[in-house]
């Protein structure tokens, strides 16, 4: 048994043990659970893949004379202005004003929020074109400016949905391509697209939430920020198989970060063909190994996490609950599923690559002393499902 | 042997046939992966020539001849590396394994561009704009 206050200690004097969520599998396979788990201190999970549910909260400082904003653009990409005079919010799914979105089907949607993000954080200039309707102390009524990440006063990332815990697989089995946030799927299930970091994923490491909780201290794109609350559309309650690693969405968690301290390669605007603009960063979590059942957790490997085929021409967007099969992370990260005896393409959307090397990054900085763990403030609902709309007839 | 080319037409020279030329003056076999030639712009055209070495060299010698600039190192479909995050999604849509994942362990893209024929599906599907058409 450990304290995360010894863990912290150890890391500190620059004496932790810290390996990756893949490095992890072959070591407790060679030593044993017993003998890892006094060993090693902590266990760096990551993922680096697109995830709608992101945006920011930026601060402009007053222009001269006063403005208070009621409406703004950045990069002609609106921005929220219903907060305060020079607080915007952005975000990352809006469109830029005047792309044709999916009237000249499919659309590109090459520009929106998530870019707006990327540029931000690359050090990229970007326009504000605020409009107003002019106050007594606040009297501008239009305005037009550059600006940089470093002349903000606050850029604060915020993720209300992240990190899922698991996700499932997009297939088509009509007869006709389709555009979705999986990928582009070609008829009769010739492809599927899947969005996981699979072993590396942070929820699939620690399935009920011990040690992530609200309040974990967690690499944002290389910012070290929080988890502020459970994601929205947390829902644990579902189907589990192999040391309780949930084969549904179920868990998620909400993060935010300060922009100023990311690192521009984690932060990538999405451009999804006849779908829609989102964005993809780069997340890190470490599990402290509090004791071999901890460890134990973090030893799940791509053939054991599981993966819910689901139908994306029809059962998806009609709410039919059917799933075609199941199949395993190591399957999809082949290349080639089998489903039904057929054998399909598989293609991910979030990148493994990306997520490795994540978790190497937060591995460094853990051993190196320059990232603390922290114990959640309070622990994520473990009981909960997600509930439909609520559609009242008119 | 068998060279990819890639030729850029500075000022269109759509007025002479050059591929009638290369096959019956030159005896090249050629394989037109993509082109585009407009009156009065700039052209441009991806394709393999196979012959014998001696006659690949008479015809582009003809082909500098007309101020056609070839190219036999880049093509018309760029990869970038530092745009590419990895993710994969092209790879079930490139018909001829151009781009790939060599290692499943590490699941890094790798872009072969003498396997690449061109067909534009990478473009349509990768969602950081990490591979692009010169034309």
């Amino acid at each position: 048994m450990k304290t995360i206050d010894q863990i912290n200690e150890k890391i500190s004097s620059g004496k932790a043990v810290v390996l990756t969520a893949e490095e992890i599998i072959d070591y407790v396979d060679k030593k044993g659970i017993e003998k890892a788990a006094k060993e090693v201190d902590v266990v760096t999970t990551a993922t680096f893949g697109p995830m709608c549910s992101s945006g920011c909260f930026l601060n402009f400082g007053h222009s001269k004379p006063k403005m208070r904003i009621t409406e703004a653009w950045l990069d002609d990409v609106s921005a929220y202005s219903g907060i305060a005079a020079v607080d915007l919010f952005l975000g990352a799914t809006q469109l830029r004003a005047n792309d044709p979105a999916n009237l000249d089907y499919p659309g590109d949607f090459r520009f929106g929020g998530g870019h707006v993000m990327e540029k931000l954080v690359a050090g990229e200039e970007i326009q504000l074109f605020a409009l107003s309707y002019g106050t007594d102390d606040y009297p501008r009524k239009e305005l037009r400016t550059r600006f940089t990440l470093d002349d903000l006063n606050q850029a604060t990332m915020v993720n209300p949905r992240n990190c899922y815990q698991n996700y499932n697989v997009a297939i088509n089995i009509s007869d006709k391509p389709i555009y979705t946030y999986l990928g582009y799927l070609k008829p009769h299930m010739k492809n599927c697209g899947y969005s996981s970091a699979g072993q590396l994923s942070p929820l699939l490491n620690d399935p009920y939430y011990r040690t992530i909780g609200v309040g974990t201290r967690v690499w944002l794109a290389g910012a070290q920020g929080h988890v502020y609350s459970e994601g929205t559309q947390h829902s644990p309650t579902c189907e589990r198989g192999v040391l309780g690693v949930p084969s549904e969405g179920a868990g998620t968690l909400a993060l935010t970060g300060d922009m100023k301290k990311m690192i521009p390669e984690f932060v990538r605007g999405v451009s999804l063909k006849g779908y829609g603009i989102s964005l993809s960063v780069g997340i890190g979590i470490p599990i402290p190994i509090l004791d071999e059942h901890m460890l134990k957790q973090t030893t799940i490997r791509d053939r054991q996490i599981m993966a819910q085929v689901i139908d994306y021409s029809t059962d998806y967007p009609e709410r039919t609950g059917k799933v075609l099969g199941q199949v395993s992370y190591e399957e999809l990260k082949s290349g080639s599923i089998s489903l039904n005896g057929k054998k399909v393409e598989a293609g991910g959307l979030s990148s493994y690559g990306g997520a490795r090397k994540i978790a190497g990054i937060l591995k460094e900085e853990i051993r190196s002393g320059h990232f603390l763990l922290t114990a959640p403030i309070a622990p994520l609902p473990i009981n909960q499902s997600m509930k439909p709309m609520k559609e009242t007839r008119s | 042997m068998t060279k990819k080319m890639l030729l850029y037409f500075p000022e269109c020279e759509t007025e002479s046939p050059i591929v009638y030329h290369l096959v019956k003056d030159y005896n090249l076999m050629i394989n037109i992966f993509r082109a585009r030639v407009t009156p009065e712009e700039e052209g441009y055209l991806v394709l393999d020539v196979s012959g014998t070495e001696e006659d690949i060299r008479r015809g582009t010698d003809y082909l500098n001849s007309l101020n056609i600039q070839i190219n036999d190192t880049d093509k018309g479909v760029k990869w970038d590396s530092k745009k590419c995050v990895h993710c994969g999604s092209c790879v079930p849509h490139c018909p001829t394994d151009a781009l790939s994942i060599p290692d499943r362990k590490s699941m890094e893209i790798a872009f072969n561009t003498d396997e690449c024929i061109e067909c534009l599906s990478c473009i349509k599907v990768c969602p950081f704009e990490a591979v692009s058409s010169l034309f």
